[in-house]
C-alpha cells in the first residue's frame, strides 16, 4: 500500500466531507442547534425546575452531557450514511472506487468526516448549553476520548447502513427505529438508578447508556456504570464495525455489481 | 508492452445473465483501440470489470502487467475511466470535482493545481471551475468526465461512449483532443455507437456480441474484409435510366444520383473509365453508409463468419 498516496486521499475525502457539511449548513448544523436549544428550554428549564436535583446536580446540568452526546451520535451517523449513500445513489462513489486508494482509506475518510461533523455540532450544543447552565469538566481525557470513540462507532455504523441502503428510505429506518429509541432510553434524561432493578438490567444492554454515562462522568464526575466497561464496549464496537466495513468493501456488497 | 491483457474473462450476473463468455483481448501500449458491439453485448460489463466496479466470475485482467487480483492499486494507478453514464457529484463545483479526483490518486499541492488547470483548460472548462456540475450542459459534463479521468495522467484511458448526446462541433473537438493525447503516448480504448468515430480514430478494433469477441484485428484488416461497398455518385446531368457497368451493380436513386455497388474484384478506376466512356460526368462521390458500419452489421448478423 502506498502510504503517501493514501494520506493524501484520506485528507481529500475529509476536505470533501467538510465542504459538503458547510455547503449545506442549514441542513447539517442549524437543525441540531435548534433542537437542542428546545430540549434545554423545555426539559432543562421549564420541566427541570420542578424535578430538582438528579445525581447531585441540577437537572439542567445532569442532562447537558447526554444531550451533547446525543447530538454527536446522531450527527456522526447521519453524516456518513447520507454522504456515502448519496455518493452511491449519484454513482460518484465510482470516483473513489476506481482510484488506487485502499478501502480502509475510503472508510477512514468518511468516518473522519462523520466525527468532525459530530464534534462540530457537539461543540455548538455545548456552547448553547453554557447559556443555560454551568459545566465544569471533571475528567478531560475521559470526556474527549469517549466522545471521539462514540463518534467513531456511529460513523462506522452509518457507513454500514449506507452500504446496504438501496433507497433513501433505508437510510432513515435505523435512525428512526433504532438510534433514537436507544438514545432516549440510554440515560440522557434520567439516571437508571431511578428504574426498578429489572429495567436497570435491561438498560445495561443498551450500548448508548455506556457512552452517555461515560461522557457524563468526564464532565460531571458521576456515572451509573463502570467507565472501564464503557471503554471496553466502545473499543469492541470500533473493531467489529471497522472489520465489518472492510469486509463489505472488499466483497463489494452494495457498491459493486 | 501490453496496456491491457484479458484472458478468458467471464461474468454471470446474479439473475443468470451470462454477460461475458470467456473473452480474450490484448491491447498494445500506445494503441487507439475500438471496442464495439450492439447494446447488451458485454462492453460495459467488460469495462466495469477492468475498472474494478464489477466483480468478475472468472478469468484474468492485467493493466500494464499489473494483475487486478494481485496488484489492484498499481493497476488502478495506470487507468483512467470515462463511464457511459454521468457519474459526477452534481452539487460539487467543477474545480472541486477535479481537485478531489486528483487527491484520490495521491496528487497534492502544486502538482495537483497544475494538473487541474491543465486539463480544465484543455477541455475548455477552466472558466466554469466555480460552477457546480449540475449547471453544466450535457457536453460540458462529458468533457468534465474526460478531464477528471485524465487528471492523474493515466497510461490507459477507457472511454465508454464519451460522445453520446454531444453535438457534432464538440464531438469533433473531443476527437482532436483524444488524438493528441494518444499521440502523446496514452493508450485509449473507446466504445462508441458512432462507427465513423471509431473508424476515424482507432487503429485496432474488437467487436463483441452476446459476450463473445467476434472480431479482433487492426482496423485496416477489418475494412479490407468488406466484400461490398455502395457509393452514391452525384451526376452533373440527369439520367433516364441507370447505366450498365461491367462488374458493378447500379441503381438510380433519383435522376441526378446514381448508386453503384462495388465488389471485391473491381476498383474505382474501372468504374470511372466506364462512366467516362458513356459520357457520364460525376460531380461528387460518397459512401452510402460508413464502411465500418457495413462491416459491423455484417459481422454481428453473421456472428463472425468471414465477410
Amino acid at each position: 500500500m502506498n502510504l503517501a498516496l493514501n494520506l493524501v486521499a484520506v485528507r481529500t475525502i475529509i476536505r470533501k466531507e467538510m465542504v459538503r457539511v458547510l455547503r449545506i449548513w442549514v441542513q447539517t448544523i442549524v437543525p441540531p442547534a435548534i433542537t437542542m436549544t428546545l430540549y434545554f428550554i423545555i426539559f432543562g428549564n421549564l420541566i427541570g425546575r420542578r424535578i430538582g436535583e438528579m445525581g447531585g446536580f441540577d437537572y439542567m446540568q445532569y442532562i447537558a452531557p447526554g444531550l451533547i452526546m446525543m447530538s454527536v451520535i446522531t450527527n456522526s451517523y447521519g453524516n456518513v450514511v447520507s454522504s456515502f449513500f448519496g455518493a452511491k445513489f449519484g454513482r460518484h462513489v465510482e470516483e473513489m472506487l476506481v482510484a488506487p486508494m485502499s478501502y480502509a482509506t475510503i472508510i477512514i475518510g468518511h468516518v473522519a468526516g462523520g466525527v468532525l461533523r459530530g464534534l462540530l455540532v457537539g461543540l455548538l450544543v455545548t456552547i448553547i448549553a453554557l447559556f443555560f447552565t454551568d459545566l465544569q469538566v471533571a475528567h478531560p481525557f475521559i470526556m474527549i476520548s469517549i466522545v471521539l470513540l462514540s463518534s467513531i462507532v456511529f460513523s462506522l455504523a452509518g457507513f454500514i447502513n449506507a452500504v446496504f441502503a438501496k433507497k433513501f428510505d433505508d437510510i432513515s429506518i435505523v435512525p428512526t427505529f433504532v438510534l433514537t429509541p436507544l438514545t432516549y432510553l440510554g440515560g440522557v434524561f434520567y439516571s437508571i438508578s431511578m428504574l426498578p432493578e429489572f429495567w436497570q438490567n435491561v438498560s445495561k444492554a443498551n450500548p448508548i447508556l455506556y457512552m452517555v454515562n461515560a461522557f457524563r462522568y468526564g464532565i460531571l464526575g458521576t456515572s451509573d456504570i463502570s467507565i472501564g466497561h464503557a471503554y471496553a464496549i466502545l473499543l469492541v464496537f470500533v473493531i467489529v464495525l471497522f472489520t465489518g466495513c472492510m469486509v463489505l468493501m472488499q466483497r463489494g456488497i452494495g457498491i459493486r455489481e | 508492452m501490453h496496456a491491457l491483457t484479458i484472458k478468458n474473462l467471464t461474468k454471470t450476473y446474479a439473475n443468470g445473465n451470462q454477460a461475458l463468455k470467456g473473452i480474450d483481448l490484448t491491447v498494445e501500449a500506445g494503441d487507439f483501440y475500438a471496442l464495439l458491439g450492439p447494446n447488451g453485448a458485454g462492453k460495459t460489463t467488460a469495462i466495469g470489470i477492468i475498472s474494478s466496479l464489477v466483480n468478475k466470475s472468472g478469468g484474468e485482467v492485467a493493466i500494464f502487467g499489473h494483475n487486478l487480483d494481485k496488484e489492484l492499486e498499481d493497476a488502478k494507478s495506470c487507468l483512467g475511466i470515462v463511464p457511459q453514464e454521468i457519474n459526477l457529484n452534481l452539487w460539487e463545483t467543477v474545480g472541486n470535482t477535479m481537485i478531489n479526483q486528483a487527491g484520490y490518486y495521491g496528487l497534492s499541492g502544486k502538482l495537483r493545481k497544475e494538473r487541474v488547470e491543465k486539463y480544465l483548460r484543455a477541455l475548455r472548462l477552466w472558466d466554469r471551475r466555480e460552477h457546480i456540475a449540475r449547471s453544466l450542459s450535457g457536453g460540458m459534463k462529458r468533457r468534465l468526465m474526460i478531464a477528471r479521468a485524465l487528471v492523474h495522467e493515466p497510461r490507459l484511458l477507457i472511454l465508454d461512449e464519451p460522445t453520446a448526446g454531444v453535438d457534432i462541433e464538440i464531438r469533433r473537438s473531443m476527437w482532436d483532443f483524444l488524438q493528441e493525447i494518444n499521440e502523446a503516448g496514452t493508450t485509449i480504448i473507446l466504445t462508441t455507437h458512432y462507427l465513423e468515430e471509431a473508424e476515424s480514430l482507432c487503429r485496432h478494433i474488437a467487436i463483441i456480441d452476446e459476450g463473445t469477441i467476434i472480431e479482433d484485428a487492426p482496423m485496416s484488416t477489418v475494412l479490407r474484409k468488406l466484400q461490398r461497398e455502395v457509393f452514391v455518385l452525384s451526376l452533373d446531368e440527369k439520367l433516364a435510366q441507370a447505366p450498365a457497368l461491367a462488374g458493378f451493380k447500379t441503381r438510380l436513386r433519383n435522376d441526378m444520383d446514381l448508386e453503384v455497388e462495388k465488389g471485391p474484384d473491381t476498383n474505382l478506376n474501372d468504374l470511372f473509365a466506364q462512366l467516362n466512356a458513356q459520357g457520364i460526368r460525376v460531380v461528387s462521390l460518397r459512401n452510402k453508409a460508413n464502411r465500418l458500419e457495413e462491416m459491423f452489421m455484417h459481422l454481428v448478423e453473421n456472428k463472425g463468419a468471414e465477410a
